[in-house]
């Protein structure tokens, strides 16, 4: 059980690393530094404006097939690279 | 053509033609100088389904894709630019309730706005406050329950007789959307007259005074920056512009092939004269090229490309100007007649002018894609 248990984890690490590389190839489009880490605030560093928060929006939507809803625009859901994933493990997981 | 569109597109395309050649075209002049679309003409276009035209099929509207609304706008827009703002304003309200609405806010205003029953307005601009579209004043306050709305909006294009209001506001010191019904207490319209162009777009200025609406009536939520409602219908409504400019260009085209066919000068047919097949060259290329850039975008929506927001804002500003440029050579060929009321081509060119403020001046538009440029092509 415990190794079952193991392999699920490291398969559910593996996907939410896949999502954050591909936020992450995303967001590069933006951001020309490669310094920037999971954890950074978009808004508040200054790298992500409000013109470019609404192709993140659709970004996320087209990229993960699934719909951001009014009570998902909270800026907490988007200011970093591990807060979209979490959204969008969180929206994925529900659907599935 | 053939990349975007298939037979379906092409034979939407020839009915929206029709539609306009029988009915829109014959009253674009009356529109102009009347200053309104008639009832009945409203009637026969909500008829048609147009007033619906991307309102999902479940909630009685035509459920058309991103491309054939295109086409919509590009055919209404070549037949009459205030025909063509009724159904722009009535799809960027339909398609904001339709992305960020409740199911009872869709169930009740989308089949009623989809059948015409009710008309909408999108109310943004204030006196104060037009391109700087952050800093509206309007302010929407809570008490028992209610939403309380203090303002005033300017420049709403069919605000004379909508029946439902699109209203951004100040909602404890964020930007919120509410829909507000004309019927609510504390409304005062007041129609604008004689502008420039686009004149049948029955322009109001709309006060709100302690105007109480239920608190369901807000929409969506303050999301990022300007709201996110405002930017889906502000996004569409781009579009439709964009398309609809493409059509205005078309008709001027039209307008001075038709002159030059006829019109000798110095005993020659104004078409020999190599200045003349200059313009019209111009004018073939730059339509095309605007059309393309709508195809573009509509494509880039309908396939839910995350560029597709630029691109919406890339060919609103292309094919505003493009229309300025287009109707003002067709003004140029017809010469005297091209200032006249006699024929068509003055009103393309005041309301060519028109289409470069609205929904985004272009100068704002510039800004804003000039930003991508930076970004897209900054080295690493």
């Amino acid at each position: 059980m415990i190794i079952q248990h193991n392999i699920i984890q490291d398969v559910t690490m593996a996907s939410f690393d896949e999502l954050k590389i591909k936020i992450r190839t995303f967001l590069s489009k933006y951001i020309h530094s490669n310094g920037f880490t999971d954890d950074e605030h978009l808004f508040q560093k200054g790298y992500i404006n409000s013109l470019m928060a609404i192709e993140l929006v659709l970004f996320v939507e087209s990229e993960f097939s699934l719909k951001v809803e009014n009570e998902d625009l909270d800026l907490n859901n988007f200011k970093s690279v591990n807060a979209i994933a979490q959204l969008v493990d969180r929206k994925t997981s529900r659907q599935g | 053509m053939d990349v975007f569109f298939n037979e379906d597109a092409r034979r939407d395309r020839k009915a929206f033609r029709d539609f306009v050649q029988r009915e829109i075209l014959p009253a674009a002049d009356r529109h102009d100088r009347e200053q309104e679309i008639s009832r009945d003409l409203i009637a026969r276009i909500a008829r048609q389904g147009y007033l619906g035209a991307t309102v999902p099929k479940d909630f009685g509207g035509m459920g058309m894709d991103l491309l054939a609304f295109g086409l919509l706008s590009e055919e209404l827009g070549r037949g009459c630019a205030a025909v063509r703002s009724l159904i722009t304003v009535q799809t960027m309200v339909t398609q904001a309730i339709e992305r960020w609405g409740t199911e009872e806010q869709k169930t009740r205003w989308l089949p009623q706005l989809a059948s015409g029953e009710k008309i909408a307005a999108f109310a943004l601009t204030e006196p104060e406050y037009g391109s700087d579209a952050g800093g509206i004043q309007t302010h929407i306050g809570s008490v028992n329950g209610k939403l309380v709305i203090t303002g005033v909006k300017k420049w709403i294009t069919f605000g004379q007789i909508a029946d439902l209001f699109l209203l951004m506001g100040r909602h404890q010191d964020k930007l919120c959307a509410v829909l507000v019904e004309r019927s609510s207490p504390g409304i005062t319209v007041k129609p604008i007259k004689d502008i420039l162009g686009v004149r049948g777009s029955m322009l109001a200025e709309i006060q709100f005074d302690q105007c109480a609406v239920a608190g369901t009536c807000l929409l969506g939520s303050s999301g990022f920056g300007l709201t996110t409602v405002a930017f889906t219908a502000l996004d569409i409504g781009r579009y439709s512009i964009a398309c609809g400019c493409v059509g205005l260009a078309q008709a001027s085209l039209e307008a001075a092939v038709d002159y030059t066919k006829t019109r000798k000068q110095f005993n020659a047919y104004l078409r020999e004269y190599q200045l003349i097949q200059e313009k019209i060259a111009d004018m073939v290329t730059d339509i095309r090229a605007a059309r393309l850039l709508c195809f573009r975008a509509g494509y880039c929506k309908k396939t839910k490309n995350p560029n597709a927001f630029r691109d919406m804002m890339i060919a609103k500003y292309y094919a505003s100007n493009m229309a300025i440029r287009v109707a003002a050579k067709a003004v140029e060929i017809l010469g005297a007649n091209g200032c006249s009321r006699e024929f068509p081509v003055e009103r393309y060119y005041r309301d060519a002018k028109i289409n470069e403020t609205i929904e985004g001046t272009n100068q704002m538009l510039q800004t804003m894609i000039s930003r991508y440029g930076f970004n897209d092509y900054a080295e690493d």
